[in-house]
């Protein structure tokens, strides 16, 4: 179950990672040597059994704790600016990205 | 070739929790930008989501109010792409197992009902918006800026099936759907400000076909004028675009209201691999059926049950009574009129709610609650019809200076001072009756010859010669009486 | 004195100078402020700052002077750099964040600074997490303190080779795979890594969020309950976080009153502590792979537990290879999205030049992302793309429920604990020639388990092997628990260094 040129490209693209030809290559590489070890999942038997997305839902129920409606947060251009203060580019409390026409 | 439209739509509608739906931010409307958004909701490196349980409590009403089934058990799906309005470059939602499963919408077209089935309501997380005026990049670059305030407000989508067949069923659906929430008061229905967002999905196959045709997205329209349009103009698209040996591409597409056109979305994943999955930071959302009742406890009277009570009870047409039902506000405003009166007159009170005070209420841009004619004034000038004070028509001249304030709004004031009081008295309308015989023997003579019409001429001018203030049922009467002898 | 901690080696000793006044908070930070600097070459440490350091110890011999301090005030540690820490930058080892300063301390620092702790800096670590050698670092390479040619393990490897040089009493590491329990064997230290839910995740940089948990490294299991204890506790801010443990409240103190209750029980029969105690040995743990050098201190290990009064049985821990594939499945798709949110927009590196905006994100994180964290993003991207999600991602979660049940079999019939080795080698050298992407995941086999199931696991000093440079290296016995049993484990483990020597080796002194 080899990956071709192609399904790596698009495995590039779908995770924003702008790749050199040459990196593209080696990514192939890598992703079908890594792939023949993940392919041993194939080959067992798992009728019937449940996937486990969360450890401990193993021996408990395990469920969303709910928080109550209230506000947390002050509301202010002070804590504005921390938050912000490792933004790249930001103008008038906007972070700013290429622009983008819709 | 005869076409069939198939719309679908999808509604995203902001519920009125008062902070985000995984973080403690506050979600009021208009703060400063970015002045809403903590870590959380700018996905700051070691953030993680905690959720707010009255999000939950209002998908649990929603999903009452359209009897659809609660998942004991539902998932928090990641639903991954990149886009700089969505901080994580994933949106926290709902994939295989929505909290709210199925349920159905009536509403009425026209004097038609329809019901519409419901696929599914989920909760999600909003987000933020660009804003694209001309902002300069640290490289000196065109660039677009992102306010995070929005991200992370809850939202409830609600999707429909595909049984829509024409854009004014969508926009009845839409219209209703919109009532609902407001009514529930799980959503504010403030369009202008994005609280209630449409996607319809159009498609169109040939009459009699079982398949579905391909189907494009027209992404967030927000207002059901524009629903309309974009529906319309959607469809003649596509019917052309067949028609002239082409085929619809399935793709998303914008609605320009200033062009009128759906336009296709440049910008938008060219891809749509979301690759979802629960997300690990959220366990299963479990909701007890105990929860269900307490909620169900507190649900006010929906609109369907009130709809048929004022059918049954008050004996309404069912259009009637699905209008008045359309909002709390409105459907008190007639319980308290209807009140106020003696028995058996819910028609005239619905008619003037659906009439006059509805007319000018839009004319003003106001909402009922906003009405300066108080429930029981707006009584007391029905009682004033009933017992035959005034006309219905003069009695629409009362209610004009009751809304201006005239009188402090007092029907009884405003018609003594304006001398309104209708003229009953068979021997004053008989005298009228006579002066305008008189006078216009020559319609006299066209109404013994069939002409109905010159009947309704001689009422007119005994009417203004009253001054409107004749009472019209003993005008026909006498002057019927009076011809015809 | 050249290095307080040479001198008073574990938290007890140290904590009572402190408290006798023997030393002050200050004279130690600048004591390991030194030691830091004279053993720059070890590469462990990333960011240091002397202010934010001396701040903290003067605050805690005020309050040492009033009188208010705990066991763990004015102590020197360090938090691996994936905690993020306000002062003080966090980079989780990347060029992606090399500028970063967070706006919040990790809910883990803040316990720790609540306690009075004194931080010497951050630590170094593979690359977002991703790696067992902490070779995969912006800042290069953290070297083992018993050999410099040699890795010091990963991917918590600085805050084990931090530990094991002396240089701060204990660290705060992660463990997602083995990132704690594997260079702490690697290093000669002890280490933690507890149940999943009991410490909080919040601020910690994730990378496989069902799998990650923050834990301790120091010189000895006495230690680790000190500080495990502190750092552990149910967190609102955290929604996996564990509001209850077996029945009681997640807070700090259950594990110290676990640990003292079972280090009572153990005590009470100075002859044979252990007795009643079955240590389930997992035949798979012991197959081919296995260096003959690790066998032998493990095994040696054993018979002291069973000198100890533990009965050994045999059990089968049937997927232990399978945890493999599971875990590269599970892992690095958890953080193919976890990671998204780099994107050169709010924080993090941007590139310098770009076409538009879907161009700076793929240039921003390439350049930002080391080689190794791009193909786990990669492979994590395809696992669960449409057409491959069920085959593989589902599968391995199928698997991961077999995993777990696997274990709980063991607890329930067989065993109360399971011992067995960490790592099938000693520390292998740095400099290693690596086409073979998978190459290092092989050694994971014994750790990558406790993980998909969630359970509690350590690893605590047993012995020396050669590397391969000829120098000895340490080697470590792994000794796993069942659901919320920190405490016991720390127990047990403490019996052991209560006969054994192992811990209390100094590396450059063995």
């Amino acid at each position: 179950m080899a990956l071709t040129d192609q399904e790596v490209a698009l495995i590039a693209r779908l995770a924003r990672l702008h790749l050199t030809p040459d990196q593209l290559d080696q990514a192939q590489t890598d992703l079908n040597k890594i792939l023949s070890v993940i392919e041993a999942l194939q080959s067992v038997d798992t009728t019937g059994i449940e996937p486990l997305a969360h450890p401990l839902a193993a021996v408990s129920d395990v469920h969303l704790r709910l928080r109550d409606d209230v506000v947390t947060e002050i509301t202010s251009t002070e804590r504005r600016a921390a938050l912000m203060a490792n933004a790249p580019g930001a103008a008038n409390g906007l972070f700013l990205v290429p622009k983008v026409i819709e | 070739m005869a076409w069939e439209i198939v719309i679908g739509l999808e509604t995203h509608t902001q519920l009125s929790t008062q902070t985000k739906i995984f973080s403690g931010s506050s979600t009021r409307y208009g703060a400063l930008p970015n002045t809403q958004a903590n870590e959380v909701d700018l996905a700051l490196p070691g953030s993680l989501p905690v959720m707010n349980k009255a999000a939950v409590e209002l998908a649990i009403r929603f999903g009452l109010a359209v009897d659809a089934f609660i998942a004991p058990r539902s998932i928090f799906a990641r639903k991954n792409y990149f886009y700089p309005d969505s901080p994580k470059n994933y949106q926290i939602s709902q994939f295989e197992i929505p909290v709210v499963q199925g349920g159905t919408l009536s509403f009425f077209v026209g004097d038609q009902e329809k019901t519409v089935n419901l696929t599914r309501a989920h909760l999600e997380e909003d987000a933020g918006k660009s804003m694209h005026d001309d902002f300069v990049g640290p490289h000196g670059e065109a660039s677009s800026g992102i306010d995070l305030n929005r991200a992370g407000t809850p939202l409830l989508e609600i999707v429909s099936e595909p049984e829509m067949r024409s854009a004014a069923e969508a926009v009845a659906y839409a219209k209703s759907l919109h009532s609902l929430v407001m009514w529930l008061g799980i959503c504010d229905g403030n369009m202008q400000e994005g609280s209630f967002r449409i996607d319809a999905n159009v498609s169109i196959r040939p009459v009699g076909q079982v398949e579905f045709g391909t189907r494009c997205e027209i992404k967030n329209v927000n207002s059901f004028k524009f629903l309309e349009r974009a529906i319309q103009y959607e469809v003649r698209r596509q019917i052309e675009l067949i028609e002239d040996g082409g085929r619809v591409v399935q793709e998303t597409r914008l609605y320009d209201s200033e062009r009128d056109e759906t336009r296709s979305m440049r910008s938008k994943e060219d891809s749509h691999d979301y690759r979802y999955f629960p997300d690990p930071d959220l366990p299963p959302l479990v909701i007890e059926s105990s929860w269900i009742e307490s909620v169900r406890a507190t649900m006010p009277e929906l609109p369907a049950a009130l709809r048929t009570r004022f059918i049954s009870e008050f004996g309404l047409a069912p259009v009637d009574a699905a209008q008045l039902s359309s909002s709390r506000d409105l459907a008190g405003y007639f319980e308290s009129v209807n009140a106020a009166l003696p028995p058996d007159q819910a028609k005239l009170a619905a008619n003037w709610i659906m009439g006059e005070v509805s007319a000018t209420l839009n004319r003003e841009e106001k909402d009922i609650s906003q009405c300066p004619v108080s429930a029981a004034s707006l009584a007391a000038l029905l009682t004033r019809i009933i017992d035959g004070t005034v006309s219905n028509k003069i009695a629409r001249d009362v209610f004009a200076a009751m809304w201006a304030g005239e009188h402090q709004g007092q029907p009884d004031s405003i018609i003594q001072a304006k001398g309104l009081t209708q003229i009953s008295d068979t021997g004053a309308i008989t005298a009228m009756i006579d002066a305008v015989l008189a006078e216009n023997a020559a319609i006299v003579a066209e109404y013994r010859s069939g002409k109905q019409k010159a009947f309704n001429s001689l009422v007119g001018q005994i009417m203004k010669a009253a001054k409107g203030k004749a009472n019209p049922q003993q005008v026909n009467d006498l002057l019927k009486a009076k011809l015809d002898s | 004195m050249s290095n307080a901690l040479l001198h008073y080696p574990n938290i007890t000793a140290l904590s009572q100078a402190l408290a006798s006044r023997k030393l002050s908070a200050t004279e130690i930070a600048q004591d390991c402020l030194d030691q830091i600097k004279q053993q720059a070459s070890l590469n462990a440490f990333v960011h240091v700052d002397a202010d934010l350091t001396l701040a903290q110890a003067r605050e805690a011999d005020a309050t040492l002077a009033a009188g208010r301090g705990n066991i763990l005030t004015g102590l020197p540690i360090a938090h691996k750099d994936l905690f993020v820490t306000k002062g003080w930058r966090t980079t989780a080892a990347s060029n992606m964040l090399r500028n970063y300063t967070s706006p919040f301390d990790a809910t883990v620092v803040h316990q720790l600074l609540e306690a009075g702790c004194v931080s010497l800096g951050k630590l170094n670590c593979d690359e977002f997490a991703m790696g067992s050698g902490n070779k995969h670092s912006a800042f290069g390479p953290t070297h083992n303190p018993w050999d410099r040619s040699a890795v010091p393990g990963g991917s918590s490897g600085a805050s084990a080779a931090a530990v094991a040089a002396k240089l701060v009493i204990a660290a705060t590491g992660t463990d997602t795979g083995g990132s704690v329990r594997q260079p702490a064997a690697l290093c000669g230290v002890s280490g933690i890594k507890p149940t999943y839910g009991a410490v909080s995740r919040y601020g910690m940089i994730a990378y496989g969020s069902s799998l990650d948990q923050a834990g301790p490294l120091a010189n000895s299991a006495l230690d680790l309950v000190d500080m495990l204890d502190v750092m552990s506790g149910f967190d609102q801010k955290d929604a996996t976080s564990a509001e209850h443990c077996k029945g009681l409240p997640n807070a700090q103190g259950r594990i110290r009153a676990e640990f003292d209750s079972a280090a009572a029980d153990f005590n009470g029969n100075p002859a044979q502590p252990l007795k009643g105690l079955r240590i389930g040995v997992p035949k798979e743990f012991f197959g081919e792979g296995l260096s003959t050098d690790v066998a032998q201190a493990v095994e040696a290990a054993l018979v002291q537990f069973q000198k100890l009064g533990a009965q050994r049985v045999d059990i089968s821990l049937p997927r232990t290879q399978l945890s493999i594939p599971a875990y590269y499945v599970i892992a690095p798709a958890e953080a193919s999205s976890n990671l998204s949110r780099y994107d050169g927009v709010r924080y993090g590196h941007r590139s310098e030049s770009y076409t538009d905006l879907a161009d700076m994100t793929g240039r921003s994180r390439a350049e930002g992302f080391g080689p190794e964290v791009q193909r786990r993003i990669l492979i994590g991207t395809y696992v669960l793309s449409h057409g491959y999600y069920d085959a593989y991602y589902l599968q391995a979660q199928r698997l991961r429920r077999m995993i777990a049940d696997d274990f709980q079999a063991a607890f329930t019939q067989h065993c109360d604990v399971i011992m067995g080795p960490v790592t099938p080698t000693v520390a292998q050298p740095i400099q290693q020639d690596q086409n073979d992407p998978t190459a290092d995941w092989l050694a994971d086999i014994y750790t990558l388990g406790l993980n998909l199931a969630g359970l509690p696991g350590m690893s605590i000093p047993c012995g020396f092997g050669t590397g391969v440079s000829g120098k000895p290296l340490p080697i470590g016995l792994q000794i796993i628990g069942n659901y919320f049993d920190e405490g016991r484990l720390l127990a047990v483990a403490q019996q052991y260094q209560q006969v054994t020597d192992w811990h209390q080796r100094v590396a450059g002194q063995a």
